[in-house]
């Protein structure tokens, strides 16, 4: 994938453009300036400008994942913003929220500088997600206030539950000083125990420990009672059970200060995909059954889930090429993400591209607060052109990242990004 | 005559023909360990490493004794429990294994889908001894053999199985076998101890184990197994013994014929008393006897021919 | 495929009739004798001759069957593992004079085979081979003691035994594959 600056002067010429801000879909050119938007739909071209032919393409929005780990500081074996940024750009995002689960964790207002300086030099927007707690300890809160100065745009401990209700309790209070997000993994550690799979049928039949839907919905519905109470924001991620989704569905009739996001991989595959002791399929939480990769489809489609967000959680090689009870938990996704949900939800399920883009544009923005006007005229292009109709197969060319963790290796995917253009760079996918 | 699969990782699945075959072979192995002199050349020159990442003796001794029947040559690695901790030693001793050119590994490892995971770096013969809470493949041959040895048939046999199923190799790797030969199961043990989802593989569940002594043919006896448990699942032998146990007092209220297994070791006293397992009932004996003729026949079977480019499953 | 008929069921009859007779005329003391039939077909065979050595002298022969599957020397060479009979002697051959039974003596390879096995029953005074064709061809220096009948044979042609016990009827045939 060729990154390379954008021209003075580039038009995307004749694709089909959707504005999920505006909730238009028209036809039209896009002329980007210095870097920034010069004019939308019906434009006179400048002579010295580079043309891209859009004809057949959509051009849209860039895509913007709110929950992803770039493993810096600390892991660099396995990613670095640098390198989060070129698997972003070849899935078509402009915009990510990296997880504090680093090395050491963004638990201080310094560790936020970093992350926010270092992301100065990388070619998309990265904004760092606060640890609630120190050290990630469950025991004491972080400087929210002075993280939250820094640029910190949420708070979670992701990769581990906040398990002490009363912690929880505590975040959430002290969330509503900066009205921002409290993103907790929602998973009971004590029902979850020693679980490295759904705990069902499938897990039955290897033999494997289960980990239970209730472990995550029991969670969730503690967070969401308690979200309700302190009246604060609470985004519950990576949701994956039936039950869950139900009991998302149900408080968020009362509290629109409650927001979901769903995987790809949650709603690609059900736990039959494990049968063969896949460790690339090794996730937290776990790929349920087909019964809850169908309700969460369900909650797409009827907004209880509000976005995707990949969860792209790169390892290297030794960490997945070993026996299933150590092999760590995640897989990379920004590259695959779209051809993936795409399939599923346009293609399998009927949902409007329209209503695709949104999930993954202007819903994850407003979560964080980020500005969603991106045809507006002076804007810092952040756009894609993407092939929506383009069937492909998934494998290791496409991926940017510095890790390879991926159970999408020759699967059939819909709709592909071309370009993706964004901070001056547009890339060549 | 030849099996469909190259190596045997587990029972889920596989043919009912050839589980026949294997026992069928067995028995003619089982007049070999009645000759003066015990031994066939049939697996000169073949190289066989016995690959144990989890302490074992018998199960070890048997596939030993088998190989050495056979007139293979046995190698034998135990990997201690701290190269395991990080797992970088499994890759790594499969290749080095591989470098050596043998023909074929028995593996038993404390983790689900490890002998699957090794099939995917060597060549050779995989056949598995026990992955975790997943398959013991050899047993319950061994343990179908001995049925069949009894019976003269295993479809329409009713077999129970007892104890600890949730952390049971033996129970699962039997219950696939068994259904596949057409016999009934039906689990019995502690509630927490039994697999929500079980029942989804075709058996039956029940709690109460003089119902599934009137209803068997058969009972397995399974071992409580202390170390796998952890989290004191069961409150305390004694109640165990009251509740699920094979006592001599149990059985001689039932008054009725039925064979009494156990894959061994027993904890006398606790799952099974000790006059019960060495009564006329008991085949517990005969079950180690022909534990080393199946694993003849399993490993004459699989490395006993040509290598083929077959069937890698 | 052309089929020649070179012993019918009176020529068998009579062959087991002499074998049985030379084993009684070369051995001295035919309480020492026992009778190992080789699976398939040696197996019958050695049952005729221990019924009418009974006949003959009145004393009725130990008599075994023995599968060589498991000592062939050709195991790893073959694609399919052959199916497996089993052996069955149940009596020790400890300073016996063992007369193995076979109904085509050919390679020699399977006799070798059979020698091999019989070790792991003890140690014969002495082994004896009685087959009821030999049709040539040795690979190994194997012979046999008691004939029934020595069928020359070319490459391309095969010797086939049939019996009543296996076959519905007794016959030796000739088999000759067509020249393409």
């Amino acid at each position: 994938m060729k990154i390379e600056k954008i021209a003075d002067n580039l038009v995307l010429k004749n694709g089909t453009i959707i504005d999920p801000y505006l909730g238009k879909t028209y036809e039209g050119d896009v002329w980007i300036k210095n870097g920034k938007i010069a004019g939308v739909g019906n434009i006179n071209i400048p002579n010295d400008s580079t043309i891209i032919n859009c004809s057949g393409k959509t051009i849209t929005h860039g895509f913007c994942d709110i929950h992803v780990h770039f493993r810096e500081p600390g892991r660099e074996d396995k990613e670095s913003l640098q390198t989060g940024s070129r698997a972003a750009m070849a899935g078509g995002f402009t915009r990510v929220c990296v997880m504090p689960n680093t090395n050491p964790p963004l638990d201080t207002p310094e560790s936020i500088n970093f992350i926010i300086k270092k992301a100065e030099k990388c070619p998309i927007h990265i904004h760092p997600i606060g640890a609630v707690t120190k050290t990630q300890g469950g025991n004491d809160l972080t400087e929210m206030g002075l993280m939250h100065q820094e640029g910190a745009v949420a708070f979670s401990d992701d990769g581990l539950p906040i398990q002490d209700g009363a912690m929880m309790r505590i975040a959430l209070e002290y969330s509503t000083l900066m009205d921002l997000p409290i993103i907790n993994h929602a998973e009971d550690e004590c029902l979850r125990a020693e679980g490295v799979m759904h705990e069902g049928k499938i897990s039955t039949h290897l033999g494997l420990q289960g980990n239970p839907d209730l472990a995550e919905s029991a969670m969730v519905h503690r967070d969401l009672e308690l979200a309700e109470f302190t009246g604060a924001r609470l985004h519950v991620p990576h949701v994956s059970s039936e039950k869950a989704v139900h009991h998302i569905r149900k408080m968020k009739i009362n509290n629109e200060k409650v927001t979901a996001e769903v995987t790809p991989h949650h709603l690609f595959f059900n736990d039959e995909a494990l049968r063969c002791f896949n460790t690339n399929l090794k996730v937290a939480p776990p790929i349920r059954t087909e019964k809850d990769r169908k309700a969460l489809i369900e909650g797409v489609l009827d907004g209880t889930l509000d976005c995707i967000a990949t969860d792209h959680a790169p390892h290297t090689i030794e960490d997945k090429e070993t026996t299933f009870d150590l092999a760590s938990f995640g897989m990379i996704g920004l590259e695959s993400c779209f051809g993936a949900v795409k399939k599923v939800l346009v293609d399998e399920e009927g949902m409007t591209l329209e209503s695709l883009i949104k999930l993954l544009t202007v819903n994850p923005r407003n979560i964080m607060g980020f500005d969603s006007d991106l045809f507006g005229e002076g804007i810092e292009a952040e756009l894609i052109v993407v092939d929506s109709d383009q069937e492909w197969t998934f494998s290791r060319e496409h991926v940017q990242s510095r890790s390879i963790n991926s159970p999408f290796y020759n699967k059939g995917l819909s709709g592909k990004v071309i370009h993706t253009i964004s901070c001056g760079f547009i890339t060549n996918n | 005559m030849m099996l469909q699969h190259k190596h045997l990782l587990g029972l889920e699945g596989y043919p009912a023909e050839d589980i026949q075959t294997i026992i069928d072979t067995a028995f003619k192995f089982r007049e070999v360990l009645d000759r003066p002199i015990k031994k066939v050349p049939s697996l000169q020159g073949v190289t066989i490493v016995n690959l144990f990442f989890e302490n074992s003796t018998r199960t070890r001794i048997s596939f030993e004794l088998a190989q050495k029947r056979l007139s293979a040559d046995t190698v034998n690695f135990s990997a201690s429990s701290s190269s395991l901790k990080k797992g970088e030693s499994f890759k790594d001793t499969a290749q080095n294994i591989e470098a050596m050119k043998i023909d074929a590994v028995v593996m038993r490892h404390p983790t689900p889908g490890a002998p699957k995971l090794l099939t995917e770096f060597i060549d050779a013969v995989v056949i598995n001894a026990g992955d975790g809470t997943h398959e013991h493949p050899t047993q319950a041959i061994l343990d179908m053999m001995s049925l069949h040895e009894k019976f003269g048939k295993l479809k329409g046999l009713k077999i129970g199985i007892v104890g600890d199923i949730s952390h049971s190799r033996v129970a699962l790797s039997n219950i696939y076998g068994l259904l596949i030969m057409g016999a009934e199961v039906t689990l019995c043990g502690p509630p927490n101890l039994i697999p929500p989802f079980i029942k989804e593989l075709g058996v039956e569940v029940s709690t109460q184990i003089d119902e599934v002594i009137e209803w068997a043919d058969a009972l397995n006896v399974l071992r409580i197994q202390r170390e796998r448990m952890g989290l004191g699942l069961v409150p305390s032998t004694r109640e165990y013994r009251a509740m699920f146990g094979l006592t001599q007092e149990r059985l001689d209220t039932h008054k009725k014929e039925i064979v009494i297994m156990h894959p061994g070791p027993m904890n006398r006293g606790v799952e099974i008393d000790g006059t019960v397992a060495d009564g006329d009932q008991a085949i517990i004996l005969d079950q180690v006897l022909n534990g080393v003729a199946s694993r003849m026949a399993i490993l004459y079977l699989l490395c006993g021919g040509k290598s083929s480019e077959g069937d890698e499953s | 495929m052309s089929h020649k008929i070179l012993m019918d069921a009176g020529s068998v009859g009579r062959s087991v009739t002499r074998l049985s007779h030379e084993i009684l005329e070369r051995n001295d003391n035919a309480d020492e004798i026992v009778l190992i039939g080789i699976h398939n077909r040696g197996v019958p065979l050695a049952g005729r001759i221990q019924a009418k050595i009974k006949n003959i002298s009145g004393v009725e022969l130990s008599l075994g069957s023995l599968d060589i599957t498991f000592h062939r020397d050709d195991y790893r060479e073959r694609l399919v593992i052959p199916q497996v009979q089993g052996t069955d002697i149940s009596f020790s051959l400890e300073g016996k004079i063992v007369v193995l039974v076979d109904d085509v003596l050919y390679t020699g390879r399977t006799i070798r085979a059979a020698m091999d096995e019989l070790n792991s029953f003890g140690r014969a005074a002495k082994v004896q081979l009685a087959v009821l064709v030999d049709r040539g061809h040795r690979e190994l220096p194997i012979k046999a003691d008691y004939v029934g009948k020595n069928i020359p044979t070319h490459e391309g042609e095969h010797v086939k035994v049939t019996l009543i016990e296996t076959d519905e009827i007794d016959g030796v045939y000739l088999i000759r594959s067509q020249e393409s």
